[in-house]
């Protein structure tokens, strides 16, 4: 830690002092947001934790003296320590996010400190935004208000996953262990309805300073840590290190020889050699370093700046991501969000905004406002628009598509603001919880799907694009329909094979191995073909949920069966591939002998020679197996595949 | 996986510094010659490295610096390699843009505001880089990374624009401009432990040596360009070093023997008053900082 780097002896000639003696581990940074109602005493609690770190220097402490005796509030009001702008020490509330810094030996500490003041929602969401832990504020005398549930709820919202609720003036209702308790349960209960995996009570009094830094005497039923212990010891490093995400910032280009993207690795790590595909073009290369002024990193890890130089000369600008080849974020323009609107003027849904997300800025409109939620009761009410310091669901359309996660999962890919682009103000801030779902199957148009008494649909555990995200593709389900002997399996056996060892998630299914077991109570009246199809399809759709790109061979001659397996899928996700050669030759080739049992008269019934065979009329691709070879097939359809995004573009795992 | 609190300090100015750069077409660093802004230069070249800083240093100079400061400001724009561009108060006042105050050893610390936003429409800048950091003062704990100033170069505190996450927006009108604050996050021990982790060289201003002053309302002052005795006061010699650095009117001097910036370090972790307590201008009433700022002041 100690060693000058060779930069800084470039920049400055004259002579620096040398560096301090290596001292202990640097310490590590906790930023956290505070709320309460107004008067909750939160000025006082901040004071007195600013006061007991020694973060107030004497001649300003001495200043706080002066005025407390002035306003005839005692020795120290230690909450004029914090109310910083003159609007406030008027009306003698906070009314705006301000940032407060202490430090102990261990951490360093930056306060989002937001008021509790009942129409600044927004700035309690602005403090919030990057915070890790939050501290809300209950007054023991009046226990969980309205607005201390708020200020769960947004903590929640906002993904912070440590929550302290500070139980204040403890003093005022002498120190009763059994009013702690009551307050403890009635917050646990509310809080049961939020994501809020840590959750600890501390019951307090900022006045006398009881369990903020020193152990309360007066509490001694009470046996958890003291609140600053407890902000000290949490363990609140909560990044995302998986998926790998880099918002190009700024392309520095000193001259022809060298040209680097700068920005600060958003999540996930990254380091030289590796693959990487830069989205929303999708061309691939190679990382060939980690540029800091500093020198180069083996390694660098989510919140670096950094400069990544590639191997090869591919055009890259601010705005566009660089992520890993396996690991792909979701690349869409219609997405849908939880959004905390904040402009003076409600949300115009017939406008155009500007979005801002990640170092990206397009044009964008709300498409729907899915519901509105009130933010004391939790509950989701219909909603046409939203106001100041409303939050609601909204689904959104952008001019050009995002590089995004969910929210849920990557706070810095799954955030973006909203500006007006008349006053240029930001009027709104969102999270995305997904792409948006693709539009309904009209009820009248969808197949009766059997559906066993007595059971409800949950939805899926874990959503298909988070799997999707996971393996770098979509899922979708690749038809592969023609007569016997026209070559289904062969292809479809190539490309699964090549889609395989590029990395994808496959599946193939044939009709000879779901008659093996699933269907094997099955004949071949027309019946049972379309009842062998139909649970087919449905197992092909429950592969297609878990990711995987479903090769499915089934000669399937009618054309209804095939497209009730169609409308079991999103729009975009099944392929129908007519395979298609002539009766004479798949006769000629016969792979089965099928042809030469039906000529001896062993078998009736099959397509082709005596059943019908109905070509698809508008099939998203076809195979002419007499025209061209397996090779040139398979690779027609990775295009496709590609074409229609199932494969990430041009860089995608190559079969 | 969790960097030091320096490094992820450093991780953000830098990431401030370059989005500056990215979203305004004529940004301009404010140099003071202080160590906030000298840390600034530094952390500039290490978010463009290998090119150059891509924008100018603007200095406004009253007039009234400390000789060291100047000699320090040439030498430093000379090897960091950027466009250094120096706006004179004196200018100001010889063009009827403002007048000096009446009185002995009249302060500039006002006038410079005018300086400063004539020199940004001169150059056109839309974007003025300055090292204020949040924990000096109750007005500044307010402030935006990405401050949004008026036509008039005004801060409305009550009319911020909302700042989440990461995602700063720099959107504007025509003639308005913003002031942004890569610094937002630091603490004044913060800066003097990167200055020490870096080896950043500052003026010797800064550190502990022997200097001609004279005791004015509480506060030491150095005798200088500016600040003359005044009938009845005595100069003396004092052991003294700076904690900010303006100018020799209104810049108190701290009495102390810490001479390298490990000694400094050790003195500010368990410094007793505040970095801006030697500071007049801030002095004058309870909400001064916030007064200056509303008008343009840095």
């Amino acid at each position: 830690m100690t060693a000058v780097s060779p930069f800084a002896e470039m920049l400055l000639e004259e002579a620096a002092p040398p560096a301090p003696a290596a001292s202990a581990a640097e310490p590590d940074l906790l930023r956290f947001t505070t709320a309460g109602s107004v008067d909750d005493g939160k000025s006082t609690l901040i004071g007195r934790l600013l006061y007991e770190t020694g973060a107030i220097p004497e001649d300003q402490l001495e200043a706080v003296r002066a005025a407390s005796r002035r306003r005839g509030e005692g020795e120290l009001n230690l909450a004029l320590l914090t109310d910083g702008l003159r609007a406030e020490r008027e009306q003698n509330i906070t009314i705006d996010v301000a940032y407060r810094y202490f430090a102990t030996p261990r951490r360093r500490f930056i306060i989002a400190d937001t008021p509790g003041h009942l129409q600044y929602t927004r700035n309690m969401v602005t403090g919030a935004s990057t915070a890790e832990l939050a501290v809300v504020l209950v007054d023991a005398r009046k226990g969980v208000l309205t607005q201390s549930r708020r200020h769960g709820f947004l903590s929640s919202l906002l993904g912070i996953t440590h929550v302290v609720v500070a139980v204040n003036k403890m003093d005022l209702v002498g120190w009763d262990e059994a009013v702690f308790e009551e307050i403890a349960a009635a917050y646990r209960a509310f809080a049961a309805r939020l994501e809020v995996p840590d959750l600890v009570f501390i019951p307090v009094s900022a006045l006398y300073g009881d369990n903020v830094v020193e152990t309360s005497a007066h509490m001694p039923w009470y046996a958890g840590t003291t609140l600053l212990h407890h902000l000290e010891s949490v363990n609140a490093g909560g990044q995302n290190l998986v998926d790998f995400r880099l918002p190009v910032q700024y392309v520095v280009r000193p001259h022809q020889d060298f040209r680097g993207f700068a920005g600060r690795v958003a999540s996930g790590t990254i380091g030289p050699g590796e693959e990487v595909v830069v989205l929303p073009g999708g061309h691939a290369s190679r990382v060939r370093s980690v540029e800091t002024a500093d020198g180069p990193l083996a390694e660098a890890v989510a919140g670096d700046s950094v400069l990544l130089t590639l191997e090869d000369e591919i055009d890259v600008s601010r705005g566009d991501m660089v992520v890993r080849r396996r690991n792909l974020p979701t690349v869409a323009s219609r997405f849908d969000a939880l959004v905390c609107w904040m402009g003076e003027r409600p949300l115009d849904p017939s406008a155009s905004y500007l979005l801002r997300h990640t170092t990206r800025t397009v044009g964008a409109s709300v498409t729907e406002v899915v519901y509105r939620i009130d933010v004391d009761t939790l509950h989701r009410e219909p909603a046409r628009t939203l106001g100041m310091n409303d939050i609601g669901r909204l689904q959104l359309a952008t001019a050009r598509p995002l590089c995004f996660d969910p929210y849920a999962r990557n706070h810095v890919t799954g955030s973006f603001v909203l500006v007006d682009p008349h006053t240029h103000a930001t009027v709104a801030a969102g999270m995305i919880r997904g792409e948006a779902q693709e539009p309904p199957v009209p009820a009248d148009a969808a197949p009766p799907r059997p559906v066993s008494p007595d059971v409800a649909w949950e939805g899926w555990n874990v959503p298909r694009a988070e799997r999707e995200a996971r393996n770098g593709h979509r899922a979708a389900v690749l038809w592969l329909t023609g007569l016997p002997g026209a070559g289904k399996s062969t292809i479809a056996r190539a490309l699964e094979r090549g889609l395989f060892e590029a990395g994808c998630q496959t599946m193939l299914l044939d009709g000879d191995q779901v008659r093996h077991g699933l269907c094997g109570d099955l004949g071949f009246s027309a019946t049972d073909r379309a009842e062998n199809l139909r649970r087919a399809g449905e197992a092909a759709r429950l592969f297609f949920e878990q990711g995987c790109i479903v090769l499915c061979t089934f000669v399937s001659p009618f054309a209804a069966d095939r497209e009730r397996v169609r409308r079991l899928l999103p729009p975009g996700r099944f392929l129908e591939v007519h395979v298609r050669a002539s009766v004479e030759t798949c006769v000629a080739r016969d792979p089965k002998g099928l042809y030469a049992r039906a000529a001896r008269g062993e078998l009736a019934g099959l397509t082709g020679v005596d059943a019908p065979y109905e070509a698809p009329a508008s099939p998203e691709l076809v195979a002419d197996t007499e025209a061209a070879d397996v090779e040139s097939i398979v690779a027609a359809i990775a295009l496709r595949l590609r074409e229609e995004g199932i494969l990430p573009p041009a860089s995608g795992p190559e079969p | 996986m969790q960097r030091g609190h320096l490094a992820q300090l450093e991780n953000e100015a830098i990431y401030v510094l370059r989005e500056a750069a990215a979203q305004f077409e004529q940004p301009v660093l404010l140099f003071s010659g202080g160590k906030d802004s000298i840390t600034m230069v530094h952390l500039a070249r290490k978010a463009f490295w290998p090119a150059r800083i891509p924008f100018p240093l603007l200095h406004v100079d009253t007039g009234h610096n400390f000789p060291e400061t100047i000699a320090f400001r040439d030498r430093l724009a000379a090897t960091a390699g950027a466009e250094l561009v120096v706006r004179t108060v004196q200018a100001s006042i010889d063009a009827g843009r403002c007048a000096e105050e009446p009185g002995p050893n009249p302060s500039r610390n006002a006038l410079q505001t005018v300086t400063l936003l004539d020199a940004l429409r001169e150059l056109g800048a839309d974007a003025a880089l300055g090292g204020g950091r949040r924990d000096e003062e109750k007005a500044r704990a307010k402030e935006r990374f990405f401050s949004h100033r008026d036509r008039f170069g005004q801060w409305d505190p009550k009319n911020q624009r909302p700042e989440l996450w990461n995602l700063f927006n720099g959107s504007r009108h025509r003639g308005e401009h913003f002031r942004v604050f890569p610094l937002s996050n630091w603490t004044e021990l913060d800066v003097w432990q990167y200055v020490a982790r870096e080896g950043i060289a500052l003026p010797s201003l800064y550190f502990s040596h022997l200097r001609k002053v004279v005791e004015r309302d509480g506060m030491i002052l150095a005798l200088g360009p500016g600040n003359a005795l005044l009938p009845g006061e005595r100069a003396m010699v004092r052991r003294v070093r700076c904690r900010t650095v303006g100018d020799v009117t209104c810049t108190g001097l701290w009495e102390s023997a810490a001479a390298t910036v490990d000694e400094i370090v050790r003195e500010v972790a368990g410094a007793r008053r505040a970095e801006r307590g030697g500071r007049a201008d801030d002095q004058r009433s309870e909400a001064a900082m916030e007064d200056r700022k509303k008008q343009g002041y840095f």
